[in-house]
């Protein structure tokens, strides 16, 4: 129980409507946060926003059958999704349903790499990752 | 009578998976099963030989138009796995039809996997299928290695 007074001390320090947070995710978006302050030293925060325009907006440059997030994820993030090529069943990528998302800095990097060359034929920046991870965050 | 079908359902249980030509041996490694199903079914290596297990790991940078590269230590392990578990290793009938010294890479193009899966177009465009490569959407018991269901 020696745990229990910090763990208290760091709930209470969380902003409301944030108890899904993750050590672990907040260590990624760290991360990213660090990485998009060293490309652009303007760099203000992420926004779920911007993240929420990324997940709806349809590309090109990817593959034709993924343009755009929701074409696996479909338009609700709470609801399990399946991958438009191969027909695999997709959980959830909304945190408030599926609190495991973003939690394995190997994990993210990975599906990042391969999610956004086909939907948008480019890799993510740092910053589109963590607007991304923070619009999640928030479903 | 009971004990017969008892016995019989024992041997059955204990007999090779691969006795029959629509069983093939469940993926045992769990870093194989988490990795190759991450983003499709994870395909048992029976149905491939080694060499073509050996040139898919080869091209993961570009597998089938994705980017499903691995850490070099990950890939190696489910390389070394793949490919001591490959149809041509294992035996069974899955590498019977495959013309000698041909590296297929896609096992819905494999003369076993063609063979049985003559169906009209219908059955091919049906929204629950996506893909040939979906085999779980009519084979429940696909990722257990049972694909004796039709």
């Amino acid at each position: 129980m020696i745990w229990s007074i910090p763990l208290i001390a760091v709930l209470a320090a969380l902003p409301a409507g944030a108890m899904a947070a993750d050590a672990r995710r907040d260590a990624i978006l760290a991360d990213y946060a660090a990485e998009a302050r060293k490309a652009d030293p303007a760099f203000m925060g992420f926004s779920a926003q911007r993240g929420e325009s990324l997940f709806r907006s349809k590309w090109t440059g990817g593959d034709e059958r993924t343009p755009s997030c929701t074409a696996c994820h479909t338009d609700t993030p709470k609801m399990p999704g399946r991958n438009a090529k191969t027909g695999r069943p997709i959980e959830p990528v909304a945190v408030s349903v599926n609190p495991r998302r973003f939690t394995d800095r190997e994990e993210t990097d990975k599906h990042f790499v391969r999610d956004c060359k086909s939907v948008m034929g480019r890799d993510c920046t740092p910053l589109e990752r963590g607007d991304y991870i923070t619009f999640m965050g928030g479903q | 009578m009971r004990i017969a079908t008892l016995l019989a359902s024992l041997l059955l249980a204990a007999s090779p998976v691969l006795a029959d030509d629509d069983r093939v041996q469940p993926i045992g490694d769990p870093l194989v099963r988490k990795e190759c199903g991450s983003c499709h079914m994870a395909f048992q290596p029976a149905f491939l030989p080694a060499r073509s297990w050996t040139r898919l790991m080869d091209g993961l940078a570009n597998h089938f138009g994705d980017d499903a590269t691995l850490p070099p230590d990950t890939a190696q392990a489910i390389r070394a796995y793949l490919t001591a578990n490959a149809g041509d290793v294992v035996g069974g009938k899955h590498m019977r039809r495959l013309a000698p010294g041909s590296t297929p890479l896609r096992i819905t193009e494999t003369p076993n996997f063609t063979r049985k899966h003559a169906f009209p177009d219908t059955v091919w465009t049906d929204p629950k299928v996506v893909t040939k490569s979906n085999c779980p959407a009519c084979h429940r018991g696909a990722e257990q290695g049972l694909y004796d269901d039709e």
